[in-house]
């Protein structure tokens, strides 16, 4: 049987286009293979800094962008290429929640109109009656009260509640994928435990594979089983979440997790040697992307490190590991526990 | 020693056609030199009326009803518009929320910053100012050649902390930051608040760092004052704050922190912050707390002060003082 979807060797790149030459401009995404598989559900966290290709992997799996090379497969078959029926179901079984709350919403139509939409469009339901039962419930698995919400216009609802209707929209279509793309980040501190609570229940009860995309190593942790970590569209390190935030190889992951203001007196901040810098944004030389940022630079980190094994669920792309096994890009959903 | 900002029973209102709502209701803080306080609250809990208030910013159809803000030895409130303008940056001043996106895309920083200068000093000479400003450029850790630059060469943490150093311009003795990093990723924040902090130190300035990040809060102010609905619930040091918080709101706060060793428990704080218009009787916190009795429906909580100098506003703990 088909994997559910399947990144082989996906690689995106944007151009620069001038008048009369194209040239590469930026890679944001570099060889990426992974496999999600349909029997059993997982969260998957992909974390990384502002230009790590975070957003451009969301934007291919959702097929809003085409890959440069390599095919993202869904149920086996390329998702640029699917038509008519097949195109429906893909539409309809891979769903996204955005970063903004409040982008989203047309402040001109109540919050019912949003939710309308995709029963009408999908046509999931027979009769009015029906719809506005698939609105309760959904409503009702996000934890909103569906008549406080029903009917009210999305200016009269918080940040928390409109993220949480986003999650109910996504959840009336029965996904089997939902993209969630920071969606806690714009949320009041107090807030997010709520939305977590509830995308960490989609997976339990609804069996939905969740694809959580973040800078925030804190509610990845909390979130997920497994976490790729991506630093300007390279994978750095990959694996079961808690060996990788517990105990994280990778010079970049380090500095991550290092970063994160803990709220522990006990746990400070700047205890790896790695300076906090910003990226920069330079044009790349071929070998690992962190070299110009990494204290442990040597001459071989020119060419780019292959992952190497930590452990069976833990692999890091960094010559520093170079006497332990490699492992091929394309077994990275081997290192990645369901 | 001598507070540098002192806060008395400061109170704001906006008037809207629905009614007044009550953004800040009897605030009084102190605050040394070279302290650090964070002030933290939900969304619409008043953060950034404080600061606005303070800054003496409050625009119509807000109004300052009450109290003081007293900087060194002068009260802010009394000053005339000009007089304001003057002690802005000089005095106090301000990294609003988003800072990075209030510069001017079609000047270039330097151009910005002499800006500043010029609103101040009556003459300084061209050298001078650039001198000054590149001066401010590098304690934040920037190149001197930023000076020249426009926004668009910058990065996000870059543009941040040039508004830092045109915050630090004048050397003011109290800086007001709002949510500074709250679009910044990780690494990024990191830097931009190991800048706050060492331009900090240099100044000996006291620094007010609004935000709903607790964990930023532990890593980085001394004192935590916990704002709920306009008012002060709680205001204690940050160790006392993180290991034994005393108001249910913030013990709720500290508990829905994600931290290492709770993996998968998601504690959230049930319900939603009141709207201002329609503030429960009593404490207005008293519909999500857990501790409610008779007394917290019908009556408004003092602040008090309890051992060791901590501040707390519930009924809890009034009995025993």
């Amino acid at each position: 049987m088909p994997e559910l979807l399947e990144f082989r060797n996906v690689t995106k790149t944007f151009f620069r286009r001038g008048w009369f030459t194209t040239q590469p401009g930026t890679t944001a995404l570099n060889n990426l293979s992974l496999k999600v598989n349909e029997s059993n559900s997982t969260i998957l966290t992909v974390a990384g800094e502002s230009g790590s290709g975070k957003t451009t992997l969301a934007m291919l799996l959702l097929g809003f962008i085409t890959p440069t090379s390599g095919q993202i497969l869904y149920r086996g078959k390329d998702i640029n290429s699917l038509k008519g029926a097949e195109r429906m179901i893909f539409r309809r079984e891979v769903q996204a929640v955005f970063q903004d709350p409040f982008a989203v919403f047309n402040p001109f139509y109540h919050v019912d109109h949003l939710l309308s939409v995709p029963i009408k469009r999908f046509k999931l339901a027979h009769s009015k009656k029906e719809m506005r039962e698939k609105m309760f419930e959904a409503l009702s698995a996000v934890g909103l009260h569906p008549q406080d919400i029903l009917g009210r216009f999305p200016h009269q609802l918080s940040g928390g509640q409109r993220q949480r209707i986003n999650v109910a929209r996504a959840l009336l279509l029965r996904p089997k994928i939902l993209v969630a793309d920071e969606p806690v980040s714009m949320v009041d501190a107090s807030l997010r435990a709520n939305i977590l609570e509830v995308l960490s229940s989609l997976k339990k009860d609804y069996g939905v594979t969740i694809i959580y995309i973040t800078h925030d190593l804190t509610t990845a942790y909390h979130i997920s089983k497994s976490i790729i970590v991506l630093y300007r569209g390279t994978v750095m390190e990959a694996g079961d979440v808690d060996t990788v935030i517990n105990a994280p190889q990778h010079p970049y992951t380090r500095l991550l997790i290092d970063s994160i203001p803990w709220p522990d007196l006990n746990r400070r901040w700047g205890e790896t040697e790695i300076k906090a810098e910003e990226a920069e944004l330079g044009e790349n030389n071929g070998g690992c992307k962190f070299l110009s940022r990494c204290p442990f630079a040597t001459k071989k980190c020119k060419t780019p490190p292959p992952l190497y094994l930590m452990s069976d669920l833990q692999a890091a792309s960094c010559y520093l590991f170079d006497q332990n096994a490699q492992i091929e890009s394309e077994r990275l959903s081997e290192l990645l526990p369901v | 020693m001598e507070p540098v900002l002192r806060i008395n029973n400061l109170q704001v209102t906006y008037y809207t056609d629905a009614g007044r709502a009550r953004a800040l209701d009897g605030v009084s803080l102190t605050l040394n030199a070279g302290e650090k306080l964070g002030l933290v609250g939900e969304s619409g809990s008043g953060k950034s009326t404080m600061a606005l208030a303070m800054m003496h910013m409050i625009k119509p159809p807000g109004r300052i009803e009450e109290g003081q803000v007293i900087v060194g030895d002068t009260d802010l409130t009394t000053l005339t518009k000009e007089e304001m303008l003057k002690a802005r940056l000089e005095k106090i001043t301000y990294i609003p929320q988003g800072a990075m996106n209030s510069l001017n895309p079609v000047m270039r920083i330097g151009a910005q910053m002499v800006d500043a200068i010029k609103a101040h000093y009556k003459s300084p000479s061209k050298a001078e100012m650039a001198e000054m400003s590149m001066d401010s450029l590098e304690s934040v850790d920037l190149d001197r050649s930023v000076f020249k630059m426009y926004p668009h060469e910058l990065s996000g943490g870059m543009k941040q902390r040039v508004c830092i150093a045109i915050g630090i311009l004048l050397k003011p003795q109290v800086i007001i930051a709002d949510e500074p990093t709250s679009a910044l990723d990780v690494v990024t924040q990191r830097q931009v608040m190991e800048t706050i902090d060492r331009v900090q130190e240099t100044l000996g300035a006291a620094i007010i760092l609004i935000g709903h990040d607790m964990g930023l809060m532990a890593q980085f102010v001394d004192k935590v004052a916990v704002m709920y609905t306009g008012r002060l619930m709680e205001l204690s040091t940050v160790r006392e704050m993180f290991t034994n918080p005393q108001h249910p709101y913030a013990q709720a706060l500290i508990s829905s922190l994600p931290s290492l060793d709770n993996k998968g428990v998601f504690q959230g704080i049930p319900g939603l912050a009141p709207a201002l218009l329609r503030l429960p009787s009593g404490c207005a916190f008293h519909p999500r707390c857990q501790h409610t009795t008779e007394i917290c429906t019908t009556m408004l909580p003092r602040l008090e002060q309890m051992e060791g100098g901590r501040m707390v506003a519930c009924h809890l703990y009034t009995e025993q003082v």
